[in-house]
């Protein structure tokens, strides 16, 4: 709830904050989706000959530790200063 | 015969010397020293003029008068009103009550027989 | 070949080096230089590596060598946790730092409205959980002390040797974290030293691996796409992992980063600034990555490459060794050590400190009931019972090493460890997420959780038939088949790990949950609820203690031995200053307390912190009363909206009494009209007559000599009353202006009646019986007896007046009221109505409207009297007529002889 007598609505570069928040909220989530992912791949004894080999996912896995290091690295530098409110309860 | 006049007053010496003047003068007079009744004795009576003191044991003088106008018999009656409370306020009501003359205490004789004159004729005039 | 000897020389010189670099550390910190260094994000991003100990160092590669890449969630784990920090670490760093937070267990206990029963079973989890991570960490010192010695000349006795150094090692961990853990007490000051050695092995062990990776995967294998086929090509080439262990061994690691106390430490309590989390939020997860890379390349080529039986967990080592590069294999079991000394060093700092705020204090502080200004230097009792907790935990680790003597079973303990701080997860982020989470939530969850962790995890560990039965693995606890320890509810075939991971959190989450939403909070734990859940709505928050017995010098001197003199002379000087006061002792203010029960709190607990205030304050608990106070605004209405009422009621009380006093001058005003016609009319009824008859007299002709005679008797009664009219007003303002002279006489109370009675019954003509006691009227009197004559006879004139009883009596009585003489005036007519009582004394006042003939000065004149000659005329009620009473005062009353 927007607490009276706050704007509801924020200038462009506040805006963009939010979002910046917003995408260092999400990272996680599409992190951990994208790791889980393996949980798809057939296994040895399902599928023979089909199997992922080591090295694939190996480059997978890193693969993706790579991008969030990189992205998390993006948006740490993009968001500067923590602003003091982080929510979304004031102003969007 | 004269005319009857009913004077209401409750102080015996007052009493005594307005019986004097008016007798003098031929008229004939009764008195009545009791406001409670003092309406009813009038209407009773059926005096040609009634002098109503102000302030007499029962009922004030201003309710006797009110009490009088308002009953058809005596709504006409000339009523010569006397007080010995001097102030205005009591002229005033005593007015509003439909009084026909009012005179403060002490009175000098010749006002009193006067004003009893000319009631008295201005009534005879109008019957 | 490198001697064992040589190999301890460096460890020895190593240990120096980062005792030397704590020591430097410290002092820079104490005197406030190298801030840039000691309070920088990569030092504590550095830190956070503590999270990989001697067991994921070597551990790591020996588990790839066993299930491939499954090693890896052991790391994913804390990376998604660091990498969504804004969700959790964020707020936990909020509220550690604004709540001066100082251990997991603290934490927890100061959520749940400082329960230190929830304090202790939290650390006792932790040492549970925690002490045979120690003893891993010992025994993987001690087992790379054992390879090399293999490898040099097979004179290292596993059994004698090994436990010596162990022990050794312990020793020196101790003397370590006694050293640089225990120097200060408060957590603002950090543990400098301790971080930054932390910081320096954090960097040898991501050297010394990535060393031993390079070497393998350039040296060895060949390049980049030669590892990655010999990968493909190994027994492990393969994609064969559980789904449900990828899954909940990545859950697993990430709850445990979040629980395990040194984690907590590190992150949490030593945290200087929270933008230091900005870029560890890249800068770790990086770590991490580093610290895996080489792990698969290292098992595969060592599978490869060494003998068969070899243990793998000790790869990072063997390898080098059998390659002869005994210096990358110093290095690497620098590395090793590195991981595990640091992990050792932090792990019991935080563990003592728990041990220490909520166990031993809390102790201490029962025994001295006499309160924290009484005993002794407190401080010294905090650092020493610090000092004896670390002791006490590396013992500990020490001799569950010793017990398990370097058994397989050690090598599960890493995730068992996890498993079982992972059970606090639910009780904190529960806090830290919801505000219905209560304490008794908390305890049942933990002890559910617990119990199931025990039971499902720890204790199977040990193998069947140590000390869970064969028949309980097969049948079931106590034979029920649904609590067999690895199938409970009858499920089998689930992975044991995740298993015990699963119904353990399950249940306690539920449980937590369940018992929350049916329990109801204390207000405290109400308070710190919402404080905590809301932490970065009002980071400067309230919660009230009540002050008013305070003492500041009480507090000083508490401070002082917590804080040390001259830290407590700093922190209430600067608090002084505030305050806008001179020299040191500050108003113990609500503010003011719980600034300092923060301060202190960094030092012993919040827990510890409460109590200590408290018992100088007074009132520990939290009452009603305060959480109104807290919530001032609310307090403050009310206090308002009392007053307000207050003065409303102030107000119509002052408006009822102006209304009286109106009521009453309006009366009076019209008592005035009235007496002004009064006086009018009874003035001018005389002069009428007077008027009338003397002009009758002297205008008329011929009357008679008797009527003349009658009508001047007339005029010269009426004149005579004139007169008296005129008497009584001057006498009355003679009274009033007190210009009367006193013609003091002697004489007899029952003579003055007679006359007064006498003169009464003359002067007025209604007839009127007075009854009289005579012997009681036996009272000799001094005072001006005219006067006190003129009062009776005005009070039996009046009883003759208006007694309107069908046969007047009166009934003067006489009484003795204490030293005064009462003379009672009762007739048996009507009484006085009650609206003209509180008048009827005025002068001008006159009893009912037309009846009376008096000019309503009577009794206004007789008590104008009665105060002369200082005593009283009232009107007595209840006598069923009309009654008046006349106070004579002793003095002018002597009782006859």
């Amino acid at each position: 709830m927007a607490k009276p007598g706050t704007p509801l609505f924020l200038e462009r570069d506040g805006y963009r904050r939010r979002r910046m928040m917003d995408a260092i909220r999400l990272l996680v989530i599409l992190g951990a989706g994208l790791w889980m992912i393996p949980l798809l791949w057939p296994t040895q004894g399902v599928a023979d000959g089909q199997a992922v080999p080591t090295s694939k996912a190996l480059l997978y896995v890193f693969g993706v530790w790579w991008a969030l290091i990189a992205i998390s690295a993006y948006l740490a530098r993009r968001l500067g200063r923590i602003p003091a409110q982080t929510d979304d309860t004031g102003a969007l | 015969m004269g005319k009857h006049v009913l004077l209401v007053e409750d102080e015996l010496n007052i009493i005594e010397a307005i019986r004097f003047l008016l007798s003098r003068e031929g008229w004939e007079v009764d008195t009545h020293s009791n406001g409670t009744d003092a309406a009813q004795v009038i209407r009773e009576r059926k005096p040609d003029l009634v002098v109503l003191d102000v302030m007499l044991p029962g009922k004030s003088g201003f309710d006797i008068l009110e009490e009088l106008r308002s009953h058809e018999q005596t709504a006409d009656l000339p009523v010569l009103m006397l007080t010995a409370r001097g102030q205005s306020r009591d002229r005033e009501m005593a007015e509003k009550a439909g009084v026909s003359r009012f005179m403060t205490k002490p009175f000098s004789n010749t006002e009193v027989l006067t004003a009893v004159r000319d009631l008295l004729y201005v009534h005879g005039q109008r019957t | 070949m490198a001697s064992l000897n040589a190999l301890i020389a460096v460890c020895l010189a190593y240990v120096f080096l980062l005792f030397c670099v704590a020591f430097l550390a410290e002092r820079a910190g104490m005197k406030g230089q190298m801030g840039w260094l000691l309070r920088s994000p990569l030092v504590y991003t550095l830190s956070l590596s503590i999270y990989c100990t001697g067991w994921t160092f070597y551990g790591a590669v020996g588990y790839a060598a066993r299930s491939g890449l499954e090693y890896v969630t052991i790391y994913l784990g804390p990376s998604l946790v660091i990498v969504g920090w804004w969700w959790v670490l964020r707020r936990l760093v909020r509220i550690g730092r604004s709540h001066k937070v100082t251990s997991i267990a603290d934490l927890i206990s100061s959520r749940y409205g400082k329960s230190n029963a929830l304090a202790i079973v939290v650390t006792i989890m932790a040492v549970i959980g925690v002490t045979p991570y120690i003893a891993l960490q010992l025994q993987s010192v001690t087992s790379s002390l054992a390879i090399f010695a293999a490898a040099d000349d097979g004179t290292f006795s596993q059994s004698t040797d090994a436990s010596a150094a162990g022990f050794w090692i312990a020793v020196g961990l101790a003397l370590f974290t006694v050293l640089f853990g225990t120097r200060n007490l408060n957590v603002n000051e950090r543990h400098h030293g301790v971080v930054i050695a932390v910081a320096v092995e954090a960097v040898v062990k991501l050297i010394a691996l990535m060393a031993v990776g390079a070497f393998v995967v350039w040296g060895i294998a060949g390049g980049v796409s030669d590892t990655l086929e010999r990968i493909d090509a190994s027994a492990l080439g393969t994609w064969q992992i559980d789904g449900s262990r990828w899954a909940g061994l990545t859950f697993l690691s990430a709850a445990a980063f979040l629980c395990l106390p040194r984690m907590f430490q590190v992150m949490v309590v030593e945290n200087d600034d929270e933008r230091h989390l900005q870029i560890a939020s890249w800068a770790f997860p990086l770590y991490l990555m580093l610290m895996s890379l080489f792990v698969v390349p290292i098992a595969v080529i060592g599978l490869d490459l060494l003998p068969a039986g070899s243990n793998p967990d000790f790869f990072v080592l063997s390898l080098p060794l059998s390659q002869g590069r005994e210096g990358l294999a110093t290095l690497s079991f620098l590395g090793g050590f590195s991981s595990a000394t640091s992990m050792v060093i932090v792990a019991t700092l935080a563990l003592s400190t728990m041990v220490s705020n909520h166990v031993v204090m809390p102790i201490f502080l029962y025994l001295r009931q006499g309160g924290a200004t009484q005993s002794g230097d407190v401080r010294n009792v905090v650092l020493l019972s610090r000092r004896l907790s670390i002791l006490g935990i590396i013992g500990l680790g020490y001799v569950y090493y010793q017990a398990s003597g370097g058994s397989s079973a050690l090598a599960a303990i890493g995730l068992i460890s996890f498993a079982g701080v992972a059970q606090f997860l639910p009780a904190m982020l529960g806090g830290i997420f919801w505000r219905g989470a209560t304490r008794v939530g908390a305890l049942v969850g933990l002890g559910v959780g617990f119990s199931l962790w025990v039971f499902t995890m720890l204790l199977p560990s040990f193998g069947p038939g140590v000390v869970l039965s064969v028949d309980t693995f097969q049948n079931g606890f106590l034979g029920i088949g649904w609590l067999r320890p690895q199938a409970l509810f009858g499920i089998p075939g689930i992975d044991p790990t995740v298993h015990a991971v699963f119904w353990s959190l399950l249940l306690n989450a539920a449980s937590f949950a369940c018992v929350s939403l049916v329990t109801f909070p204390h207000p405290l734990e109400r308070l710190q609820g919402a404080q905590f859940v809301n932490v970065f709505q009002h980071s400067a928050q309230t919660r009230g203690w009540q002050v008013s017995v305070a003492e500041s010098e009480d507090l000083m001197i508490m401070t002082q031995r917590i804080l040390g003199a001259r830290e407590a002379q700093l922190l209430f000087q600067r608090e002084a200053t505030m305050q806008g006061r001179r020299g040191y002792l500050p108003e113990p203010t609500p503010d003011f307390l719980q600034r300092l029960e923060r301060e202190l709190a960094g030092s012993v607990g919040a827990a510890t912190a409460h109590a200590m205030i408290g018992q100088i304050v007074g009132g520990t608990s939290v009452s009603v009363q305060d959480l109104l106070a807290v919530a001032d605004e609310s307090a403050q209405m009310l206090e308002y909206s009392s007053q307000l009422e207050a003065k409303s009621r102030e107000l119509s009380q002052t408006a009822a009494q102006l209304r009286q006093a109106n009521d009453k001058l309006t009366r009076l005003s019209h008592q005035k009209d009235a007496f002004l016609s009064q006086i009018s009319h009874e003035l001018r009824t005389p002069m009428t007559s007077i008027r009338a008859f003397s002009e009758i007299m002297r205008d008329t002709e011929g009357l008679e000599d008797r009527e003349k005679a009658k009508y001047a008797n007339i005029i010269h009664v009426e004149a005579i009353r004139l007169t008296r009219l005129l008497d009584d007003l001057l006498d009355l303002s003679v009274l009033e202006n007190g210009q009367v002279t006193l013609n003091v006489q002697s004489g007899e109370l029952s003579d003055l009646l007679d006359r007064a009675v006498a003169t009464a019954q003359a002067s007025e003509s209604r007839e009127i019986e007075v009854q009289r006691e005579a012997l009681r009227e036996n009272v000799q009197l001094h005072t001006d007896l005219d006067r006190l004559g003129q009062v009776f006879i005005n009070l039996i004139t009046n009883a003759q007046k208006y007694c309107r009883a069908e046969k007047p009596v009166l009934r003067i009585e006489v009484s003795q009221l204490g030293k005064a003489v009462a003379v009672d005036f009762i007739d048996n007519g009507f009484g006085v109505p009650h609206a003209s009582r509180d008048v009827m004394f005025e002068k001008f006042s006159r009893v009912g409207a037309e009846d009376g003939k008096g000019a309503g000065l009577g009794l206004a004149i007789c008590r104008e009297i009665m105060t002369r000659l200082g005593g009283d005329v009232t009107y007595l009620d209840g006598t069923g007529g009309t009654g008046f009473r006349v106070l004579l005062p002793q003095s002018q009353a002597l009782a006859a002889q």
